[in-house]
C-alpha cells in the first residue's frame, strides 16, 4: 500500500508520492498543493482567472464608472458606446458595470457555503471512517439519501420561503453539496487510517481527537481541498440557475444569472445584454473546473464520472 | 437476494426522502394562505378562514398522517390553489416532461457510447481532444446558458427553429415535436456532455487490460475484441452511470423547460412553489424522486443482469 519513499518535498514521510506525509502540516500541504497546482497550464489559466474574478468582486464598487442600479431613460438598449462599453439593458442600466458587479453575491454565497461544506463534510467523513460501527452506516444511509432528493425543487421551496436573502440559502447549500465531501474525506481517511503512523499514534495513546487533527487530517486535506473546489464550481453552477429561475439574487441587486434571464427577451435587439454576464459566468466557473482539475491531477485523483452534480 | 436486498433498501430510502420532503417543506415559513392573499395576509381572521377552508389549519402531525396514508393509496391529495387532484393537474405536464427525457435519452445514450468508443479508440487524437474540450464545457457550462447560445444561434441567427414552445399543454405529441428540438438538442447535448467521458474511460481502461492483450496475442481481428469483447465488459457499468446521470439531470429540466417556455413538470412546479401550492410541490417532489429511484435502480438491474460478478458487491 505505501509508495517508495521520495524526498521531493524534503519530508521524512515514506509515502510522499501518495500524500501521506507524517510531518506535514495543513498549511504545508495547502502551499505544496498551490505549487504543483501552478506548475500546469490549465492550472495557471484556472488560477488565474478565479483570482482575477475574486478581485474584481472585491473591488467592483469602487471601479465602476455608473451606478449599476442608475436607470437612464434615454439610453434603452443603448449599443455600445465609449460612454457604455457593453452597452445598456433593458432599463436602461450600465451592463458593464453590472457585469463587473454581478459576482458579487453568487461568490459571496456559493464561497460561504463550500467553506461550510468542506468543514462540516470532511470533519464527517473522517469520523464515520475513524468510528466506524453504527456512526459510519448511519452517516452513509444519510448521504445516501439526501443524495436522493431533488435538491433543486428543496433549493428553491426554501428560496421561496425566505424571498430576497440570498444568504438564507448558505446551509442548504452546504448540506446538499457537502455528500460527496463527506464520502470523498470517509474513502481517503479509511485508506489512511490502517497505516503505521496512525496505529503508531493509537498505541502511544494519543486521544483519538488528536489522532484525527494531527494524524490523519494532514493527509487527506489535498483530496478533500480538491473535492471542496469542484464543489465550490457546481455551487456557483446551482445558485446562477437558481438566480436565472428568479429564486436567488433579488432584483435590482445585480447578478449575472437574473441579468441573463431578464435580457433573454430582448436578446434578438440588444444581444450585449445577455453577452457579457454569459461570458462572465462562464468564465468563472469553467476556471474554478481547470484549478479543480488541476488540482485533482496534482494529488492523482480521478474527477467522479458524474462530475458537477452534488 | 440482492435484488430483494436493493429493493428493500431504496424503499426504505424513498421512504426517508418523502418525510424529510413533508416535514421540510411544511415547516418553511409562508403558506398558500400568505401567498394567495398577499398584502391581505397580515389580517389573521383573513388568514384563519382561508386556512380552515383549504384544510391546512390541523396540526402538521395531523396532516403528515393523512398524506402519508393518502400516499400509501396512491393519492396524491388536492391541489390548493388548482382545486383539482394533484395527479389529474401533473398527469399531462409529466406526459410533456417524459416526452422531452424521452426523446432526449433515445437521441443521448447510443450518441454518448458510439462518441466514447470513438474516443477511446484514438486516445489523445486530435478527434479525441476536440471530443473531451466541446462536453466538457458543455458539462460544465449552466443549462441556461447552453439553451440561451442555442436560441440564439438556431432560432435568432438562423431562424431554424421557434425559441419559446408555443402549444398548449394538452396538445397531441406530433403537434409538439417540431417545438421540442432546441430543448431536445440542449438536454442531448449536456447528456452526452455527462455521459460519453464515462464510457471513454470505461473502454480505454478495459482495452489496457491483460485479458485484451490475450486477445491479441491469439490473433482476433481489431474489430472482434473491439466489440466481442471490450465492449461488452466495459458497457455495464459505463449503463450503470448512464442512468445515474440521467436521474441527476432531471434538475436542469426544470431550468431548460423554462427557458423553452416548455409546459411541462419543470414549469408547473416553479408555479407551484411560487402559489406555495404545498401539495402539488410534494406532488411533483414525489414524482421526482420516484424517477430517481427507479433509474438508479436500473442502473443496479442492468448491471446485474450484464455482470452477475456486479449483483454481489453493489450492495454491500
Amino acid at each position: 500500500m505505501l509508495e517508495p519513499a521520495s524526498i521531493t518535498d524534503g519530508a521524512v514521510g515514506s509515502a510522499d508520492q501518495k500524500g501521506l506525509n507524517v510531518n506535514s502540516s495543513p498549511k504545508r500541504s495547502f502551499q505544496k498543493l498551490l505549487r504543483i497546482i501552478l506548475s500546469t497550464p490549465s492550472g495557471v489559466v484556472g488560477f488565474g482567472v478565479v483570482a482575477a474574478h475574486v478581485v474584481v468582486a472585491l473591488i467592483a464598487p469602487a471601479i465602476v464608472l455608473h451606478d449599476p442600479l442608475a436607470q437612464d431613460p434615454n439610453q434603452i438598449m443603448a449599443a455600445p458606446s465609449w460612454t457604455h462599453p457593453f452597452g445598456t439593458d433593458l432599463l436602461g442600466r450600465d451592463v458593464l458595470s453590472r457585469t463587473l458587479e454581478g459576482g458579487r453575491v453568487a461568490i459571496a454565497v456559493t464561497a460561504l457555503s463550500a467553506l461550510l461544506a468542506l468543514i462540516g463534510g470532511a470533519a464527517i467523513g473522517i469520523t464515520a471512517a475513524m468510528r466506524g460501527g453504527w456512526f459510519d452506516s448511519l452517516t452513509m444511509r444519510l448521504v445516501e439519501s439526501i443524495g436522493a432528493l431533488p435538491y433543486l425543487l428543496f433549493l428553491l421551496v426554501l428560496a421561496n420561503a425566505f424571498p430576497g436573502s440570498a444568504f438564507a440559502l448558505v446551509p442548504a447549500l452546504a448540506i446538499f453539496y457537502s455528500t460527496s465531501i463527506v464520502r470523498v474525506s470517509r474513502a481517503a481517511a479509511l485508506s489512511v487510517a490502517s497505516a503505521d503512523f496512525v496505529t503508531a499514534a493509537r498505541v502511544r495513546g494519543e486521544k483519538a481527537i488528536t489522532v484525527l487533527l494531527r494524524e490523519v487530517l494532514p493527509n487527506v486535506l489535498d483530496v478533500v481541498l480538491v473535492d471542496g473546489a469542484l464543489r465550490w464550481a457546481s455551487m456557483l453552477l446551482g445558485f446562477s440557475s437558481l438566480s436565472f429561475l428568479g429564486f436567488g439574487v433579488a432584483p435590482p441587486t445585480p447578478d449575472w444569472g437574473l441579468m441573463i434571464s431578464d435580457a433573454r427577451n430582448v436578446m434578438a435587439i440588444a444581444p450585449w445584454a445577455v453577452f457579457w454576464p454569459c461570458v462572465a459566468l462562464s468564465t468563472l466557473i469553467l476556471g474554478a473546473i481547470f484549478l479543480a482539475d488541476a488540482a485533482s491531477k496534482a494529488v492523482g485523483l480521478q474527477r467522479a464520472p458524474e462530475g458537477l452534480n452534488p | 437476494m440482492t435484488m430483494l436486498h436493493a429493493l428493500f433498501s431504496r424503499v426504505l430510502s424513498l421512504f426517508l426522502v418523502l418525510c424529510v420532503c413533508f416535514f421540510a417543506l411544511e415547516t418553511l415559513p409562508g403558506d398558500a394562505c400568505t401567498a394567495f392573499l398577499d398584502q391581505d395576509a397580515r389580517d389573521p381572521e383573513l388568514l384563519q378562514i382561508c386556512r380552515a377552508n383549504l384544510g391546512i389549519d390541523q396540526p402538521i402531525l395531523v396532516r403528515f398522517g393523512e398524506w402519508a396514508e393518502a400516499l400509501m393509496r396512491g393519492d396524491l391529495g388536492t391541489s390548493l390553489t388548482r382545486d383539482r387532484p394533484v395527479s389529474e393537474v401533473i398527469a399531462p405536464e409529466l406526459r410533456n416532461t417524459f416526452l422531452l427525457a424521452l426523446v432526449s435519452a433515445i437521441a443521448s445514450v447510443p450518441l454518448s457510447i458510439i462518441l466514447g468508443i470513438i474516443a477511446a479508440t484514438r486516445p489523445g487524437s486530435r478527434l479525441d481532444m476536440t471530443l473531451s474540450a466541446v462536453f466538457l464545457i458543455a458539462m460544465t457550462l449552466p443549462e441556461f446558458i447552453i439553451a440561451t447560445c442555442m436560441i440564439f444561434l438556431f432560432a435568432i441567427s438562423l431562424q431554424w427553429f421557434p425559441a419559446v414552445t408555443i402549444v398548449p399543454t394538452g396538445a397531441p405529441v406530433l403537434d409538439m415535436l417540431p417545438n421540442i428540438v432546441l430543448p431536445v438538442v440542449t438536454l442531448s447535448l449536456v447528456m452526452v456532455a455527462h455521459t460519453m467521458q464515462v464510457v471513454r474511460s470505461r473502454v480505454i481502461g478495459i482495452l489496457e487490460s491483460d485479458f485484451i492483450e490475450a486477445c491479441w496475442l491469439r490473433g482476433f481481428s481489431y474489430w472482434r475484441i473491439l466489440f466481442g469483447h471490450a465492449l461488452p465488459s466495459a458497457l455495464p457499468p459505463a449503463l450503470n452511470v448512464i442512468a445515474l446521470s440521467l436521474a441527476s439531470l432531471l434538475g436542469g429540466v426544470v431550468v431548460i423547460e423554462r427557458v423553452f417556455n416548455y409546459p411541462g413538470l419543470g414549469t408547473l412546479t416553479l408555479q407551484a412553489i411560487h402559489d406555495r401550492d404545498m401539495p402539488l410541490v410534494q406532488g411533483v417532489v414525489v414524482v421526482f424522486t420516484l424517477t430517481y429511484t427507479g433509474l438508479s435502480l436500473l442502473a443496479d438491474t442492468i448491471s446485474t443482469l450484464l455482470d452477475p460478478r456486479a449483483g454481489a458487491n453493489n450492495h454491500a
